[in-house]
């Protein structure tokens, strides 16, 4: 029994040592996305190209004018533009947005204290936060300028768990949980299609193999590739991306292998019942990698989601595995306070590898 | 004491194809039986169904005794089965190969050991055992493929077309190592689309479009050829074929690169024919009268 179930781990080892160009790209790719995420993409916005149309002229305009020049969000460039020029500065994306100070700015005019923010809205997240910010530094202003009026009162906000807000702690854990979802399903279903394919499967099908020995000889080689890949993401991401370790090691690693052996076995019931390496690959992409890119969490917030795709998320290992990495690299949080997500991704390997040996045909019928 | 294989009436349709009807073969102990038929006669279904691979729709495989289908586990760890692609692992070599049937089997490393260097020895391999497998020439590949096969030393094999696209050494040479087997008391089961490699089996089934059309040895199934058959040694054979297509009934004609063959079926005799042939202004070198061939006798049977 062993025996059988040892030689089917030890030939898929050979097959993952003589295959360099795949083991590279398994240990390569990742890093690769973990310093696209980490480094180029980003929410945060600076250096924003607006225009400002200043028709008042006066010392308290001018004032007004440096604080938005000389903030990191805003890089004036241009100014002084007609009103009939702000539609085509948009179309010819020289600016995102045209701050327009009315000419009675700073005069005691109490009917024209209006400051125009012309925003390009294509981008809505964009124009969310040129309003947002513009908001900041206006209030500023006018705190400064309102001659020690007492305000009511003042709140002071206090970041935790990521005080900096810097994206890349909210981005390099989803990061790990997506590369790990994506490997796992890709490497094990094509383990197996490859066989189909190169007609091995038909020769090793007759001999005391069973299908359990099969799967799961196949599982173990790429449990620990995957293991291992997602060690060294997280060593990088910690080390070259300063995200924090708050939790336990041991924790994350007991949760990293049932998320992915959730992942494997997605990838083996995918092979069960493709017969193409192409379209195993092409299966696993749609099955797995899109909905755990797009409907997990990782980048946009499950909340904000309409409730059908809500519901789907739910089915989605890498939804679970997010609150899970997040909580214990972020907050610190323990196995108490993750109980219910570490249920859920238990509950979905088990059901998957149940279902894929089950499914998992011993003829060619 | 059961027979290796049994197959009793043996019948599988894919849809409404039948591909195997109502077949029935019996192989003994030590025997070599071909099973020789063109592509898609239905071979490789029947050599899936034996070896458990695919279940018959009616009809049953007995291996050793046993219903194949009822007990599938006995047979795939008992039988040993060589798939018509070349079914190994391209990436591992020769001994790795090895290893891993000796391992799949259940069989110990030192017995492993000793059972390799008997099948090198065998297959003369040896010089080869850190070679990839994918980079083997054709022959050595089936060699190695049947050296893999044998780890387990099964008492029955069943090959499907083993020596398909092999060149004609190492499709002799193959050959020698089954009858090599078979000497030892192992039963072999064959499939293959040479006509030419029937006198080298014990027992020879022709198969065609599903159906068994004779059974029995070689020389058996030709001297049981019905009719006196002729041989019109000629230049171009293909010429005279369309010629005597038009005088002859085409049934009676055969076409071979090295002439015509004219089943006499009407038992006109050769002067006949040498008058059809003035009469058709056709030049040739001679006529006279052939030995049929399995092939003489799979064309008539299939006619």
């Amino acid at each position: 029994m062993k025996k059988v179930l040892w030689s089917i781990i030890s030939k898929e080892f050979i097959h993952i040592r003589r295959d360099k160009q795949t083991l590279a790209i398994v240990i390569l790719w990742p890093l690769l996305m973990l310093f696209l995420y980490g480094y180029a993409i980003t929410l945060e916005m600076k250096e924003i190209p607006t225009i400002i149309t200043d028709l008042a002229h006066n010392p308290l305009s001018r004032e007004y004018v440096d604080d938005i020049a000389s903030s990191r969000f805003f890089r004036v460039t241009g100014r002084d533009i007609a009103e009939s020029e702000i539609e085509p500065v948009f179309r010819h994306r020289r600016a995102r947005c045209v701050i327009v100070i009315p000419p009675s700015f700073g005069k005691d005019d109490p009917g024209n204290r209006i400051i125009q923010l012309i925003i390009d809205a294509s981008d809505p997240n964009a124009a969310n936060y040129i309003h947002t910010y513009l908001g900041t530094i206006t209030a500023s202003f006018n705190r400064r300028h309102s001659g020690g009026m007492r305000l009511p009162f003042r709140f002071e906000p206090r970041l935790l768990y990521n005080p900096d807000l810097k994206s890349s702690f909210f981005f390099v854990p989803g990061l790990v949980a997506v590369i790990i979802m994506l490997f796992s399903a890709l490497l094990s279903s094509i383990a197996i299609v490859r066989e189909k394919e190169m007609g091995t499967l038909e020769q090793i099908l007759v001999s005391p193999l069973t299908p359990m020995q099969l799967v799961i000889g196949k599982l173990v080689p790429y449990l620990l590739l995957s293991l291992a890949d997602s060690i060294l993401v997280l060593i990088v991401a910690h080390v070259c991306f300063t995200v924090p370790m708050h939790g336990s090691g041991i924790l994350l690693l007991a949760t990293l292998i049932i998320y992915v052996v959730s992942g494997l076995s997605f990838g083996l019931l995918i092979s069960t019942v493709t017969r193409s390496q192409q379209i195993a690959m092409m299966a696993t992409m749609v099955i797995t990698v899109l909905p755990s890119f797009l409907l997990s969490g990782f980048i946009f917030p499950v909340r904000s989601m309409p409730l059908l795709f809500q519901g789907i998320s739910q089915i989605i290992p890498a939804t679970h595995f997010l609150i899970i990495i997040r909580g214990i690299m972020l907050k610190g949080a323990g196995l108490a306070e993750l109980m219910p997500q570490l249920g859920a991704l238990t509950l979905f390997s088990l059901v998957l590898i149940s279902v894929s040996i089950r499914k998992f045909h011993t003829t060619l019928e | 004491m059961d027979r290796p294989i049994e197959i009793k009436a043996l019948s599988k349709s894919y849809g409404d194809t039948l591909a195997v009807d109502r077949v029935s073969i019996t192989v003994d102990k030590g025997e070599i039986y071909g099973l020789i038929g063109p592509d898609g006669a239905g071979k490789t279904t029947v050599i899936r169904t034996l070896v458990s691979l695919l279940v018959p729709d009616s009809g049953e495989a007995l291996f050793m005794g046993r219903t194949v289908s009822a007990y599938p586990g006995f047979v795939r760890s008992h039988i040993g089965y060589m798939p018509q692609r070349f079914s190994l692992y391209r990436d591992l070599s020769v001994e790795e190969n090895l290893h891993f049937f000796g391992d799949l089997f259940q069989i110990p490393r030192d017995r492993q050991r000793r059972r390799m260097d008997e099948l090198y020895a065998f297959s003369r391999l040896q010089p080869f055992r850190t070679r990839l497998a994918g980079a083997l020439s054709g022959g050595m590949k089936q060699k190695l493929a049947l050296s893999c096969m044998l780890m387990h030393q099964p008492e029955v094999i069943v090959l499907d077309e083993p020596t398909f696209g092999v060149d004609p050494v190492s499709r002799s040479e193959f050959w020698g190592m089954l009858a090599a087997l078979s000497r030892d008391g192992t039963s072999v089961f064959v499939s293959t689309a040479y006509m030419d490699e029937a006198d080298l089996c014990h027992r020879i089934g022709l198969i065609h479009h599903g159906r068994i059309l004779a059974q029995g040895t070689p020389d058996g199934l030709i001297a049981g050829f019905p009719w006196p058959l002729y041989r019109i040694d000629c230049e171009n054979p293909h010429h005279v074929y369309t010629i005597l297509s038009s005088t002859l009934p085409p049934d009676q004609l055969q076409l071979f690169g090295s002439g015509v063959y004219v089943v006499d079926r009407g038992k006109n005799g050769l002067r006949s024919l040498q008058r059809t042939l003035r009469t058709a202004k056709i030049a040739c070198r001679g006529i006279s009268s052939a030995d049929a061939t399995l092939e003489n006798l799979f064309l008539e049977l299939i006619r």
